[in-house]
């Protein structure tokens, strides 16, 4: 009889520790959930606040805003064409320039170098990914700008001089600053990205598959461009993807190169602007509500273009990984 | 030529080509790293780290700059660490398969890669606007938010490589579940999160867009969190852009102190999650 | 499961399974075309294969037969020299191929591999349509014409016992075929640029009883074009399908004989231990 209720005790112990650990348990996924809710809070604030900034410009200037080139503070009329056309343009140039070196230093870390080299370059590599885009600008500023236009701006002025449509392209004269110096240094700063995301989508094609074309008897360019791009195909547009998206919305290095121009020239050795520069150049000097807004109606823009492309980018980076685990 | 002499010669000519990418993308770390060496080791002093930024034409140091960016990384860091690893566990340990963790998975992702500036913007709308002033608060929170994508998405990857059959054995004593994963997991995976933490700070530390708006600057030692602060990013970028030959002396030994301390952290990082998969 | 076949069986039988082929394994009628001589094999330090020496005969089968990791896929991965692609991998001795040398630098190894076929464990169609997967080593090492190349795919795929199947449908994707199809349609590509002879790294070892069945009846007839070596795990398989049997054990030759021979009268006791299922 007192053994029992003894037992009972003992299970009406145990029944509130077990009680006492579920309610822990229940407070612990809770909290957790509770934080990583609050990263759709975030969003969700960062878009709200950027449209109700952003409102008394779209009032003002409606669709206009898109398609008008004129920026000019003191009559207060803004339109965004400028520094949109700037955006697309340098991160047009760092693309054609970031993605075939990108592809190359992955085909090289991939496919050719030797196994002690692999880890030293890739690691390497990385690292200008860790370097601030501050020091990119300083750089860019004291040492690429004044090489470009003592050495390759003249040259191709000079070269393209009698070429039609090339020769607007490359019209003078050599700033050292401008809408290519940015390109070229956005392109750099790209670098990184695209090669590892490329690095690490080459290494997810089954050796077996390379063996297979390597068994017939192709080159290693011949696996290379014929078995193991198309494979990786979606992954290698997701890394592009990735890396314009970086560049997109790249602001600092970007700032100190461009020159800071509202207009929109038809060389590319011109001085222009991008909608990070502007904002980041204009917004702490920028007086009355109209330029407040609209310079935060372009920090909405650049939200809405650098969200699309980096969700596309991420969505075929899924994909592939999905493709990667049910192929063979 | 023979068709396969051909296709060697373009093998030898691709490959080739592959070799000078990468010599190139090497070329520019080592172009930017001995510019910065060259130039921010001639503006190198004591006096960097005993005076504070100094008016145009003067002589002066960076220690005001130095401070801001340590306080405001740190509180920004102390901020966004717990939020990003508790989020990070949620989407590790309770949100393998569902919906909300799968969103939430996404929108960091993309958090993680999205324009700082932005950030900037969002905080001064949030905090500068009904605050009335710029301070160094608004700069931390900026910070932070730039913490917490980096943290939670490094906290989720390494909780993900703890195996299962540990949670199970821990889970086998009768340990509830909090408990498995406060006592065990995050044992196992310190490491790795000590790293996101590593590489959190080195992210910050560069940051420059979302200060501008935020913490702005100050040309003065000032340890008040209500006001504007100094730090090495915005003094750099006001002081590079800047006609007197001081103060571009110093944004480059500014530029030469963040770049060396970010590469510090991240060899460190690596370091540290090199070292367990090296004794195995 | 019955060897489909119309052909005449010799009498001998093993399990219940007839063993060999009709054709002749008479010393005086074979012509030897590939000699390995002392082969060794070398993964870094760890030697994988010790002094093998044999003879792969003229449009004969030959298989290699083992347990796990006792290097059978090692030696035939040395007869394309498959192992070139891997830092750290080397073979000495000499493998004769038609009397020449392969293993010497001067062999160019893509020609080597376009002269000698090679099919794997799984299947592995590269990601492109079925016809440009037949047509891919025609193209790197013939300029044809269109029709040419058509003519050719056809009588691969004929040749792989295929085109009933997929010659309505040449431009779909080869991932668009099941497994038993896919491995034939890596057959096809192997015998497509006319190899003088074909490697099988346990080629049925991922498909179905109906689709190895398909595989096996095919390599009896591809016997009479290729020379043929097999790598299998399934000694049944090597009973059926080939003329002549290599054992292997810890990376030795323990022994090497008519097929008919190491299943009915083997010399060596641990190859009689195998075969009668004592262990592997």
């Amino acid at each position: 009889m007192s053994q029992q209720a003894e037992s009972m005790a003992l299970s009406a112990e145990i029944q509130q520790r077990i009680q006492r650990q579920r309610m822990l348990d229940r407070a612990f996924r809770a909290v957790t959930m509770f934080f990583a809710l609050l990263v759709l809070v975030i969003l969700g604030a960062i878009i709200i606040s950027l449209v109700e900034g952003s409102l008394p410009a779209l009032k003002k200037f409606g669709w206009n805003f898109l398609t008008t080139e004129r920026w000019n503070p003191v009559t207060e009329v803004f339109g965004a064409r400028a520094p949109i056309y700037g955006t697309l343009m340098t991160s047009a140039i760092a693309m054609i320039v970031g993605i075939p070196v990108s592809f190359g230093i992955a085909i090289f870390l991939t496919e050719l170098a030797p196994e002690w080299l692999k880890r030293p370059m890739g690691t390497a590599i990385e690292l200008l990914a860790g370097i601030p885009s501050i020091i990119y600008g300083i750089w860019g500023l004291f040492v690429f700008a004044p090489f470009l236009q003592r050495n390759i701006q003249p040259l191709l002025i000079a070269v393209f001089e009698d070429v039609p449509v090339l020769n607007t392209f490359f019209a003078g004269p050599p700033y050292g600053i401008g809408i290519l110096t940015a390109g070229l240094i956005l392109g750099i700063m790209v670098l990184p990205f695209i090669t590892s995301v490329t690095r690490d989508v080459f290494e997810t094609v089954p050796a077996l598959l390379k063996e297979s074309a390597y068994g017939l008897g192709a080159t290693t360019w011949e696996v290379v461009w014929q078995i193991v791009i198309p494979y990786t195909r979606v992954g290698l547009v997701g890394g592009i993807m990735l890396g314009l998206g970086r560049a997109l919305g790249e602001t600092m290095a970007v700032t100190f190169v461009i020159g800071n121009a509202h207009r929109i020239s038809p060389s590319i050795l011109a001085p222009g602007t991008t909608i990070s520069a502007s904002i980041a150049n204009e917004f702490t000097e920028a007086v009355g509500d109209i330029y407040t807004s609209a310079l935060v109606a372009l920090g909405l823009l650049l939200f809405v273009i650098t969200f699309t492309v980096l969700a596309m980018a991420k969505i075929m980076l899924i994909r592939m990984q999905r493709n990667a685990g049910t192929r063979t | 030529m023979t068709l396969y002499e051909r296709r060697k010669m373009k093998n030898r000519i691709a490959l080739a080509a592959s070799g000078v990418a990468a010599l190139i993308g090497l070329f520019w770390l080592v172009a930017i790293l001995g510019t910065l060496l060259v130039n921010g080791v001639s503006a190198l002093s004591l006096t960097l780290f005993t005076e504070s930024t100094p008016a145009p034409g003067n002589a002066g140091g960076l220690i005001n700059a130095i401070f801001g960016s340590a306080v405001m990384s740190l509180f920004g860091i102390l901020i966004g660490t717990p939020v990003g690893i508790l989020a990070g566990t949620y989407l590790a340990e309770y949100g393998k398969s569902n919906p909300l963790a799968s969103v939430v998975r996404f929108i960091n992702d993309i958090l993680l890669s999205a324009p700082s500036i932005i950030i900037g913007l969002f905080v001064y709308e949030l905090m500068v606007v009904p605050m009335g002033h710029f301070s160094a608060w608004a700069g931390t929170v900026a910070l932070s938010l730039i913490v917490i994508p980096v943290v939670l998405r490094t906290t989720e990857d390494m909780l993900n490589l703890v195996p299962d059959s540990l949670r199970e054995a821990a889970a086998g004593l009768g340990a509830p579940k909090w408990q498995v994963v406060s006592h065990v997991v995050y044992r196992a995976a310190r490491s790795g999160i000590v790293t996101g933490i590593l590489l959190s700070v080195a992210r910050v530390s560069g940051e420059t867009a979302p200060l501008l708006f935020t913490a702005l600057n100050n040309q003065f030692w000032s340890t008040d969190m209500n006001a504007p602060m100094a730090n090495l990013p915005v003094v750099i970028f006001q002081f590079a852009l800047s006609p007197y030959e001081d103060w571009r002396n110093l944004a480059w030994a500014g530029a030469l102190l963040i770049t060396v301390t970010i590469l510090v952290l991240n060899i460190a990082a690596r370091l540290l999650t090199a070292r367990p998969s090296a004794r195995q | 499961m019955e060897r489909p076949s119309e052909a005449p069986r010799p009498a001998t039988a093993f399990r219940g399974i007839s063993i060999g082929s009709p054709r002749s394994t008479d010393p005086a009628t074979l012509v030897e075309k590939i000699g390995i001589k002392n082969l060794e094999f070398f993964y870094g330090s760890h030697k994988t294969l010790k002094d093998i020496s044999l003879s792969i005969y003229d449009r004969r089968v030959t298989a290699f037969i083992g347990p796990s990791g006792c290097g059978k896929s090692t030696l035939l991965r040395v007869l394309n020299r498959m192992y070139d692609l891997y830092p750290g991998q080397r073979a000495v001795g000499s493998v004769l191929l038609d009397g020449q040398d392969i293993l010497s630098p001067k062999q160019d190894i893509n020609l080597l591999r376009a002269r000698i076929g090679m099919v794997f464990q799984r299947p592995t169609p590269f990601p492109m349509s079925i016809f440009d997967n037949v047509a891919f080593g025609l193209r790197l090492y013939e300029r044809l014409a269109q029709a040419d190349i058509e003519a050719r795919v056809e009588e691969a795929l004929r040749g792989a016992a295929l085109w009933n199947e997929v010659k309505d449908k040449l431009g779909q994707s080869g991932l668009s075929l099941s497994g038993g199809q896919q491995q034939r349609l890596c057959i096809a590509r192997a015998i497509a640029v006319r190899p003088s002879v074909l490697l099988l790294d346990e080629p049925a070892s991922a498909l179905d009883p109906i689709s190895t069945a398909k595989i096996e009846e095919l390599i009896d007839t591809l016997q009479s074009q290729y020379t043929i070596a097999i790598v299998t795990h399934n000694m049944q398989q090597a009973a059926r399908v080939s003329d002549f049997t290599a054992f292997l054990l810890m990376g030795e030759l323990v022994e090497f004989s008519r097929t008919e021979d190491i299943f009915t009268k083997p010399s060596d006791p641990r190859t009689e231990a195998y075969v009668t299922g004592r262990f592997g």
